[in-house]
């Protein structure tokens, strides 16, 4: 595993972009376009990644980038990937389509299974920020349970869906879980993910200090917070292997060292949770936690 | 005035910094960085490089006591957060008496 | 098939649209599956499989994601094609725009099928019509041989303007109905065709932002010149398309020096010179009009027809100018603007108006779901025109044909 130190020093995220402070995005990023070496094209639609990327004609990340539509990115990355080979350009870049939990979970799953289906041969990165952020904090499938948006005044009731299992359901050639606030844990696996072949599934939970509700100072702890809950967990499945990586793997060992309660307590979303939802949700995270501690077991 | 000089019929960027101008005007509060307290000053060498690794915005170099662009820096406080030897302090910028709100160009 | 000898032979219309992809040599080509549209992508399918066509062939799981591959293939300098009907082309709306937008020189069949509710599978024109203003060429076609040569043509004209075509052509009618057809040779093709060159740039020596946000007012770039907002971007399109109204008769112009058929550019005609009567569409219902007006001048009437082939853009001078100084201009459409008229009359009356000389405009429609058209009813229908105009009507609501209301 690499360690933060030893992370490349170049950086294809540039300063003075038009991303909100704080954003987590940005650490991910940093890590996965210097794990690509830049060497890559991106697809992205609308998003937050949108907002950071600048408005025309300033781009604020140096690499190509292509921006779709909403529904689209798994299937803009497979005619991106069509189109290299068609011209002879494969060999040159590699694809990345990079989407929030919504465009990925929600209006862009079919054409993400679809491309899932068929093995098409790109890396599928999903920041999952929880909602839908760039529009002022709505909420998606991927919201947590309890987290109050402006579509769930009064808390979200249902649990979010789990995307990561859901693209191993497909059978991909890999499938990781990672945090944004663990840029050494994105790095390692964007290296992975870049020397396979097929569909490569990354999900990047990326806390968000706006639609959170936190101060932008502490992105880094809570993001760290919430895989310390096992509410966010570090993981690959390459070829069907899994093994829990980085901050998880320790954690598996420790034990878990913080709780739901400990975690929502830091967040202005998940204010008014009662004490009732709180413990359903501590119980569906051990349940889970237990589940991937079998899983890592082997 | 004429955009003709754009070259392109369609909307197409090219990187620079600053695309959203100076973002060091968004700042509310200003990493200071107390230099005999940072690690790698400490040790002479290049260590630690916790505040450039987690900066969302690249803004801050890594080296012998890392440097943050002032330029760019948003202000956030993740550096001082995640520094173990407490050598970033953030700072209120109304303490420094800098306010050049307007300064900056506006694309 | 041999690509190397022209080949006179018999194909539906599908077969010929898909043969017209074959020459063009395209590189990418992601369908899927819509009655009447389905066997183009079938027939291209077994191409790529058994080699004789040397492209990727996607079998995306939505029309949407259709066109979205064609979008990113296009971007990244493949030449791509794909076809779709009715809710399919519904269901792709979204790309339809965003391709146009993005200035790709997509070309895509449609095979004109009814929009449902209710199902039905059967031909009229209102798929295509309905996206009418999302800044595609619009070509229709009367024949399956105009069906080849127009798909082969829309490759020159879309990447020439960096503008997507849409090659139109009736369901049924024309896409499962065997015809002759000439098959020009690879040679032929390849010497009308030039290599496609996008606009974009997708380099990692070179990085780009593709698409991005752009604002209401023009903005300057980090080196200070002032690049355009949406609108500039919007009026650089419109130039685009009408611009097409002279690419599209010079590409059809070449065609004939290559192969000796010329399909008119913008517009046909038939027995047009002397006409006092003319009877307007678009498609293969122009066809049958020509046997309509034949049969009007055997009862001694000047008829005589105009065909749209090119709707979008729509050819606004060279219509005034055909029209002018006529009595009556009746237009058969296959499609409705619901609260309103034809799509094809409304626009003929905007266009001819406040023009001095120009004809009384009746619209009628025609055909929907599927409904016959017989050469009879276009008869019928000319005929009640003509006595309306004779007893000073001058405006009056479309004439349903065939309708048992």
């Amino acid at each position: 595993m690499t360690k933060i130190i030893d992370l490349p020093d170049t950086s294809y995220v540039l300063p003075g972009n038009r991303a909100c402070a704080g954003c987590g995005i940005g650490i991910g990023l940093r890590q996965i376009t210097a794990a690509l070496e830049g060497q890559m094209v991106m697809t992205v639609p609308a998003s937050c990644l949108t907002v950071f990327g600048g408005m025309y004609p300033i781009s604020s990340v140096e690499v190509p980038w292509v921006n779709v539509a909403f529904p689209s990115t798994a299937a803009a990355a497979t005619g991106l990937a069509a189109g290299l080979r068609a011209t002879g350009k494969a060999d040159k870049m590699t694809v990345l389509a990079m989407a929030g939990d919504g465009g990925t979970g929600d209006i862009g799953i079919q054409a993400l299974s679809g491309a899932a289906e068929r093995n098409e041969d790109f890396i599928y990165l999903c920041y999952d920020n929880e909602a839908y952020m760039n529009t002022g904090t709505q909420r998606s499938g991927l919201t947590p349970s309890g987290a109050r948006t402006t579509t769930t005044w009064a808390g979200k009731r249902e649990n979010p869906k789990d995307l990561p299992a859901i693209m191993e359901a497909h059978n991909v050639p890999y499938v990781a879980s990672t945090s944004a606030v663990f840029p050494e844990d994105v790095y390692d696996k964007v290296v992975k993910a870049r020397a396979i072949h097929g569909l490569r599934y990354i999900h990047m939970n990326t806390p968000c200090p706006s639609g959170w509700s936190f101060d932008p100072k502490d992105t880094v702890r809570l993001g760290k917070m919430a895989v310390d809950a096992g509410i966010v967990v570090l993981y690959e499945a390459a070829a069907g292997e899994f093994r829990l990586t980085g901050r998880s793997k320790t954690l598996a060992k420790a034990g878990l060292q913080a709780t739901v309660a400990d975690y929502v307590a830091t967040q202005g979303r998940f204010k008014g949770m009662t004490a009732e939802t709180i413990a359903d949700v501590q119980a569906w995270v051990d349940a889970r936690w237990a589940r991937y501690l079998v899983r890592d077991a082997g | 005035m004429g955009t003709r000089e754009c070259g392109s019929p369609i909307s197409m960027s090219k990187p620079s910094a600053g695309e959203a101008g100076r973002t060091g005007d968004w700042r509310a509060n200003r990493p200071v960085m107390t230099a005999q307290a940072c690690l790698a000053v400490k040790k002479g060498e290049v260590v630690c490089q916790l505040c450039w690794a987690y900066c969302p915005d690249a803004c801050i170099s890594r080296g012998v006591g890392p440097v943050i662009d002032m330029e760019y820096c948003k202000g956030c406080g993740i550096c001082s957060e995640v520094c173990p030897a407490n050598a970033i302090e953030m700072v209120p910028e109304a303490a420094h008496g800098v306010c050049n709100v307007g300064e900056g160009s506006e694309r | 098939m041999s690509d190397t000898a022209i080949k006179r032979t018999v194909m539906a219309g599908n077969e010929a649209a898909a043969t017209a992809a074959k020459l063009a040599r395209v590189q990418v080509i992601a369908a899927y599956p819509i009655t009447p549209q389905t066997s183009v992508v079938e027939q291209l399918s077994a191409w790529v499989e058994s080699g004789e066509l040397p492209a990727e062939f996607v079998t995306v799981e939505s029309e949407h994601s259709a066109l979205t591959v064609c979008i990113t293939a296009s971007t990244v300098g493949a030449r791509v094609f794909t076809a779709t009907s009715a809710n399919g082309l519904a269901y792709m709306t979204e790309q339809v725009w965003w391709a146009a937008g993005a200035r790709l020189p997509i070309v895509m069949c449609i095979a004109n099928r009814a929009m449902a509710a209710p199902w039905n599978v059967l031909n009229d024109q209102q798929d295509s019509m309905s996206v009418r203003d999302a800044g595609w060429i619009q070509l229709y076609c009367r024949d399956n041989q105009e069906i080849l040569d127009t798909t082969i043509q829309a490759y020159r004209i879309a990447e020439q303007l960096h503008v997507p075509v849409m090659v139109c052509y009736d369901g049924f009618l024309l896409s499962h109905t065997v015809m002759p057809v000439e098959v020009p040779s690879a040679e032929q093709v390849d010497a009308y065709l030039p290599p496609y060159e996008p606009l974009t740039v997708v380099d990692p020596d070179d990085p780009r932002n593709i698409g991005p946000v752009t604002l209401a007012d023009p903005r300057a770039n980090a080196d200070g010149v002032s690049c355009h907002g949406y609108m500039e971007v919007r009026a650089l399109h419109q130039q685009a398309l009408l611009g097409a109204l002279e690419t599209i008769p010079a590409a059809d112009a070449e065609w004939s020096e290559l192969t000796g058929r010329e399909w008119g550019g913008l517009t046909w005609e038939h027995l047009l010179d002397d006409a006092e009567v003319v009877l307007v569409a678009a498609g293969s219902v122009g066809m049958q009009l020509t046997v309509a007006a034949e049969a009007l001048r055997e009862q001694g009437v000047k008829a005589g027809v105009l065909g749209i082939r090119s709707y979008r853009p729509f050819p606004v001078d060279a219509l005034r100018g055909k029209l002018a100084g006529r009595k009556l201009a009746l237009v058969f459409d296959k499609a409705l603007s619901y609260g309103n008229e034809g799509p094809i009359c409304g626009d003929l009356k905007a266009a001819l108006y406040g023009q001095p000389e120009a004809p009384v405009v009746f619209g009628a429609v025609c055909g929907l779901g599927g409904r016959d058209v017989t050469v009879e009813q276009l008869n019928d229908a000319a005929n009640r025109a003509i006595a309306d105009l004779a007893d000073g009507v001058t405006d009056r609501a479309a004439d349903w044909l065939n309708l048992h209301l």
